[in-house]
């Protein structure tokens, strides 16, 4: 009896031990997304009252007065034109077996731009633009592009077009994998990396509109809504990957491989925080 | 000028030579034992920052510095480039480290 007495005591005694060492489930680290993204606008449509929140998407020439009216007239001959003809030749040429990208997304591929990346139940992992045309090309016996050159570039510039104007419309899907993946992203997002101990938040919500070096800081909201984009610091078209791994070597830190998990995470919450801006791309830069 | 002379002269050129080669050199150079066994705990403490998804490049630089003045017979060179990547790959463990927790502090809320 005594015995019992005092496993019984001891038992609840270790359970309020971990009862009262576990944190809450429930607080400020669940997720949630929507608060997330009221708050994000918030912060900087407060930072800067002056701007209009469509504008954002226009990055460093919502910023400043000068360089919009520079990118005004940059826009009369803009210089991505280019790649989005190539893009849209691509786009409809066939693949060896007879079949298109078309074939590949709803509404045959145009005016879909904003509804990227999604988040694919079946894999359980976000699914990108970029990642969807390779699958749609290994799919069809086609090679995939590099993520980081010229012809996925020229691709997505093309999509994006088709899509200007349209509201980004990311969804988050009623599974824990989803909130997981948005949760990933947005870790990463605010991680500090690299020699340098930069996290993207450091340029692009603690600094946007000052310069780094020559360069004026964007602000992360609607910073995927220009993309692809013509950078004049790289003399030719960008993909959201390659601005990633840009920016991890910029700051010293040696790149994922494009469409990690990682990347694939930090499209996805980026985009989900700027839902409701319109698209923009293809864009150019300084 | 006598023998004797003649003789100090020489054992004082000789000191001075001595000395002069000593000063220039380290006392003891590093050997290629010891600059293997700093590049493999360089290379082991960045393959655990891969771990965590946190390589600088500035780790692989020194590395690859450390690897070229071994192979150029320059140990004193390798070992204190080994010693640089491994002192650099351990800062990004412990950046990857801390910052599991430490991200919040910049979220937006």
């Amino acid at each position: 009896m005594r015995a019992a007495i005092h496993s019984t005591s001891g038992a609840l005694a270790l359970a309020v031990l971990l009862l009262t060492a576990m944190p809450p489930v429930i607080g400020a680290e669940t997720p949630n997304p929507v608060a997330d993204a009221q708050a994000f606008r918030k912060f900087f449509t407060d930072k800067f009252p002056k701007v209009k929140l469509e504008d954002f998407v226009n990055g460093p020439y919502s910023m400043n007065e000068d360089m919009h009216r520079q990118w005004q007239e940059k826009e009369q001959f803009p210089p991505y034109d280019f790649s989005l003809e190539a893009g849209k030749e691509m786009f409809a040429k066939r693949f060896k077996n007879g079949k298109s990208y078309a074939d590949c997304f709803p509404n045959q591929g145009i005016g879909i731009r904003q509804n990227y990346p999604q988040f694919d139940e079946k894999e359980g992992k976000v699914v990108t633009l970029e990642l969807a045309l390779n699958r749609c090309r290994e799919a069809n016996g086609e090679a995939p592009f590099s993520y980081v050159k010229d012809e996925m570039a020229a691709l997505t510039a093309y999509m994006a077009f088709t899509s200007r104007g349209k509201p980004f419309d990311i969804k988050i899907p009623n599974d824990a994998r989803a909130l997981e993946a948005y949760e990933n992203g947005k870790r990463y997002f605010y991680t500090r990396r690299g020699q340098l101990n930069f996290s993207c938040a450091s340029c692009h919500v603690q600094n946007p509109g000052e310069r780094i070096r020559a360069e004026v800081l964007a602000p992360a909201i609607g910073i995927l809504n220009a993309m692809p984009i013509y950078r004049s610091e790289w003399g030719g078209m960008g993909t959201i990957s390659r601005r990633f791994t840009t920016c991890n070597s910029q700051i010293r830190g040696v790149p994922l491989d494009p469409q990690s998990d990682e990347y694939r995470d930090v499209e996805y919450f980026l985009s989900y925080v700027s839902n409701g801006l319109p698209i923009s791309g293809p864009g150019a830069r300084p | 000028m006598s023998n004797m002379r003649v003789s100090e002269m020489w054992k004082f050129k000789l000191s001075l030579a001595l000395l002069l080669i000593t000063g220039s050199t380290p006392l003891f150079a590093a050997s290629e034992a010891e600059f293997k066994s700093a590049y493999a705990a360089a290379e082991a403490a960045n393959n655990e920052a891969r771990g965590l998804r946190n390589q600088w490049t500035t780790t692989a630089a020194a590395l690859a510095a450390a690897k070229r003045a071994a192979e150029a017979g320059n140990f004193d060179q390798a070992l204190a480039s080994s010693k640089e990547a491994e002192a650099l790959a351990k800062a990004s463990i412990f950046q990857a480290t801390s910052e599991k927790e430490a991200w919040r502090a910049l979220e937006i809320r």
